[in-house]
Order: structure tokens, then C-alpha cells, then sequence
């Protein structure tokens, strides 16, 4: 299927645009920088006829959630959209809407989680919830918000489990670029309608009981395996989508990576700085390649290793501090995915950059390629996680 | 779904919906208890008003008598404070337990 000519959108668009393209039948939200432009645009949708979507505008994002668990446990399809502490007031009615297994499909612009205040990006606002059973997809350009909207919300309804479609506040938020967006019957036809189960005002059934020591531990099991399975479904959606799409989406990126010896592996929208990176060492006969993350949760452990395994030097950059852990949540899962290959494994060096929406910048790619050659031919590291672009003194 | 004690996490619905009505009472609440009402028929008048102070609608009449139901009475001791008349006076679980099994341990 061709794509329609491309239009100029932002991140926060192109999210609203697929939501309208989605026809969800309830939105609840409520506005927080940089998320705004999201609900915004999507509001003057509703406003304008184009969708008809029950768009509750609620007095705080714990409310927009609920509101969102109430509608989803009706067997409607809902959406919505939040960013840094609107994330961390709704957090604990995130992790009730993945326990009662309701597919809602969530847009974060990710922010940083204060204080001292700060609005700009860094990913630790979904690094919060990151165990709370929702899949967690991030994104690199408004192109891939419009298109993993879509995914996410097929794959969330098809395994009755939550999404979160991470894009970078304001780096992608609000950066206007060419997306191509799907014909409407194209998209009717990808997602088809929706099908609750035994979810229906007819019916009634209890959502949310009390659930004790003698049933609460295999209600988790169910998730456990639930986000086990997702992954042979999100194949086959990511595998749908791009022939219909006519794209080239996987679980993960890999650009250049191959054939490489040193390896960066990055979420969000870094991983377009450090792709020039690559193409300018490449030019000089460095074999460099880069991974980008796309799913998180689930986390494909075994694909991460086979992808990585070649790799004499690995960088992992986090965009999230784990105050007081060995490295942040990127470098401790991806690490530990390596420990079980046999023989030689990749050194690994981990990163936490872009706090706050401090600048990554292409002299910093050029940084860690540096450190990682001087690993790989085998000098001792100096440090196993550091910051980069901080200004240590 | 019926569910039934013991039933392993693949054949339990989904993240604990209920859609089968009125399954509450198949929670025994009394297991909770601690102390237990026992009732004196000798002295019980039948007010009701055990029955009416019931916070878990335990107090039930059965051929024209009052009696407790166990399965669903946690022993908070309402009933035994209001009686007018004293004839319900709470007892300790481990010491009916001792008296029933001769041991001051639980088999």
C-alpha cells in the first residue's frame, strides 16, 4: 500500500493524527509540557468532527488514567497522553490498568522528572514505570510516533496489555518534519475493530476485587508470561504493518552494525546524531555501528545478544540516572543479556547522557567511539559507567 | 468462570475479573478471627439485636434460633458487646482449638 505525499508534523502531531486515524471511543487527559500539543491538537479533532471520540478533559493525570481504566474496562478503545510528573502522579493507576489487563495505548513526550524544575528531555519519567507490565516502545522521529501509534495499539489490543509510545520531549515533540501518513481505510483495515471479550455494559463483571496471598501471585504470573508472549506478536504486527506501510520497522534498529567492531546502542532521538557519528567513522575505515532500541518492554534479551555478540566494544547510553545502582536501566539489562555468551564477550561501556535535555552532540558520539577503540584493542577501561557531557570541572 | 481453590494461573481469568455474580460469600472471612462469639440459648431472648449490629451479616436465624456463622464472622465482638442480655461471650480460638485437639498447637 502507498503512502499518501508527505505533510509537515511534529511529533505531538503526528501522535494526535494517529489517534484520530485510531478512533478511539474515549481520550482522557490532561495537558503537561511537553505533552500538551499532543491532547491540543488532538481536542480541536474532537472539536472539529473529524473524530468522534469522548474526550474527558479531567483536573489531574491520577484522574485521566482512571478515567481511562473505567472506559477500558467498558470494552472501549482508549488512548491518552502524558509526560514526566503528570507520568509520576498517574503512575499508580498505570500499573492497575496493566494488572487488570486493559490495552490502553498511552503517548509520552518524555521529560525529565524534577527538581529543581525542568521540562526539557531525558527518559526518566518512563524509566519510573518501567515495571509496571505496560509495553514500552521507544521512538525516533515524528514518522515513527504516527507509525508505532498504530502498532502499539494493534499489539495492545491483540494481547490485552497497555502501551506507551515513548517520543523525546520537544526534541521530537515539537520538531516539525515530512511524515507520511496512511490512507484512512488503510489504517481501518490494519487495526479492524476492536474486541473486548466478555467486557460489555451488558454483562456486568467486577474489575479489581480483592485479590490476596492465594491468588494475587498467579495473576502476576499471567502478566509475566503475557509480556513474554507479546513478543512473537509484536513480530507479526511489525511484520504487517511494514508491508502495508511499505517500512522497514523491527524490534530493534541495527544501522551498520553488521560487520562492526565498536557498537552504540541508544533510544529516542540520539540515535540520529550518532548515525552521522557512524557514517563519518565509516568514511575513516572505523568499523563503527549503532542499535537503537525500540522496544524496551518486553525486553528481547535473546535478539539483543545475537545482534550484539560480534561486537569487541559495546557503549550502552542511558538517558535516566539510577542514583546509587551500578549504571542506569539500559546498561544493566543489556550487560546481563551478555553474561550468558560463551567464550569472549564484548566490553561494555555505559553512558548516561542528555539529563534534563542537555545537548548530545555529535563531538560526544566521537567521544565514546574513542574510549570504546581504546577497550577494544585492549587497554584496561579507566571507568565502567560515566557521564558524558556534564561538566565535571 | 467458576473458580475454585487451587486452580493454577492458566485457567484463572484474566487479571482477576469476577464474572461469575456473588462469589464473596466463597470467601471464608472467619479464618481471620481470632476470638469467636459463642451463644448461651438459655439466656438468648431472640432481640435481634446481634443480628442487627452484625457489621459481616454473620447472625443468622435458623429454625427460630439465633446462630452465628462462622465461615464469615471475623470475631470483632459486636455482638457480644451489645447483648443486653450477656448471653454471647467471646472466646479465644487457640483455647478452642486446645479444648478440640487436647494440644495448645494446631495440627
Amino acid at each position: 500500500m502507498k503512502h499518501e505525499k508527505p505533510l509537515p508534523a511534529t511529533g505531538a502531531l503526528a501522535a494526535a493524527t494517529a489517534m484520530k486515524q485510531a478512533k478511539p471511543d474515549v481520550v482522557a487527559a490532561y495537558p503537561i509540557t511537553p505533552q500538551t500539543p499532543i491532547i491540543e491538537a488532538f481536542s480541536k479533532f474532537v472539536a472539529n468532527g473529524d473524530v468522534n471520540t469522548e474526550l474527558i478533559l479531567v483536573e489531574s493525570e491520577h484522574s485521566a488514567m482512571s478515567a481511562c481504566v473505567g472506559a477500558s474496562a467498558t470494552g472501549a478503545r482508549v488512548m491518552t497522553a502524558t509526560a514526566a510528573n503528570g507520568l509520576a502522579l498517574m503512575s499508580e493507576i498505570v500499573f492497575i490498568a496493566a494488572s487488570l489487563r486493559l490495552p490502553i495505548v498511552m503517548n509520552i513526550a518524555s521529560r525529565a522528572l524534577s527538581g529543581p524544575i525542568n521540562i526539557h528531555c531525558d527518559h526518566s519519567d518512563v524509566m519510573l514505570v518501567r515495571d509496571s507490565g505496560w509495553i514500552q516502545v521507544f521512538v525516533e522521529n515524528p514518522q515513527e510516533v504516527y507509525d508505532y501509534n498504530l502498532i502499539a495499539l494493534k499489539i495492545a489490543e491483540n494481547m490485552k496489555i497497555p502501551a506507551m509510545v515513548i517520543q523525546d520531549g520537544f526534541i521530537t515533540s515539537h520538531c516539525l518534519e515530512p511524515v507520511r501518513f496512511l490512507p484512512q481505510q488503510v489504517v481501518d483495515n490494519f487495526l479492524g475493530v476492536y474486541n473486548p471479550g466478555n467486557h460489555s455494559l451488558l454483562n456486568p463483571i467486577t474489575f479489581g476485587p480483592l485479590d490476596l496471598y492465594d491468588y494475587y501471585f498467579e495473576h502476576k504470573r499471567q502478566q509475566l508470561q503475557a509480556l513474554e508472549d507479546s513478543k512473537q506478536v509484536i513480530k507479526q504486527v511489525l511484520k504487517e504493518y511494514n508491508n502495508l506501510a511499505g517500512t522497514n520497522y523491527n524490534i530493534f534498529e541495527t544501522y551498520k552494525l553488521e560487520d562492526a567492531e565498536l557498537g552504540v546502542v541508544v533510544a529516542g532521538s540520539t540515535a540520529g546524531t550518532l548515525k552521522h557519528v557512524v557514517n563519518v567513522l565509516r568514511d575513516k575505515g572505523v568499523k563503527a555501528g549503532l542499535l537503537k532500541l525500540g522496544f524496551f518492554r518486553p525486553f528481547f534479551q535473546e535478539e539483543l545478544k545475537q545482534a550484539l555478540k560480534h561486537l569487541k566494544a559495546i557503549a550502552i547510553l542511558d538517558r535516566s540516572a539510577s542514583f546509587g545502582a551500578f549504571g542506569s536501566a539500559f546498561y544493566n539489562e543489556i550487560k546481563s543479556a551478555l553474561y550468558d555468551l560463551p567464550g569472549e564477550k564484548p566490553k561494555v561501556l555505559g553512558y548516561i547522557y542528555g539529563l534534563g535535555g542537555r545537548d548530545f552532540l555529535i563531538q560526544h558520539g566521537f567521544e565514546i567511539f574513542n574510549e570504546l577503540q581504546k577497550i577494544a584493542t585492549g587497554a584496561e577501561p579507566v571507568f565502567r559507567v560515566r557521564c558524558i557531557g556534564v561538566r565535571e570541572g | 468462570m467458576q473458580i475454585k481453590p487451587g486452580l493454577p494461573w492458566k485457567e484463572l481469568p484474566l487479571g482477576g475479573v469476577i464474572d461469575v455474580p456473588g462469589s464473596s460469600v466463597e470467601f471464608h472471612t472467619g479464618d481471620w478471627r481470632s476470638s469467636r462469639p459463642v451463644i448461651d440459648l438459655n439466656k438468648c431472648t431472640g432481640c435481634m439485636l446481634c443480628w442487627l449490629n452484625c457489621p459481616d451479616n454473620a447472625i443468622k436465624i435458623k429454625n427460630g434460633k439465633v446462630e452465628i456463622d462462622y465461615d464469615h464472622c471475623k470475631g470483632c465482638g459486636l455482638c457480644a458487646s451489645v447483648c443486653p442480655v450477656k448471653a454471647i461471650s467471646m472466646r479465644r480460638e487457640a483455647l478452642e482449638e486446645e479444648e478440640r485437639h487436647g494440644s495448645k498447637h494446631k495440627p
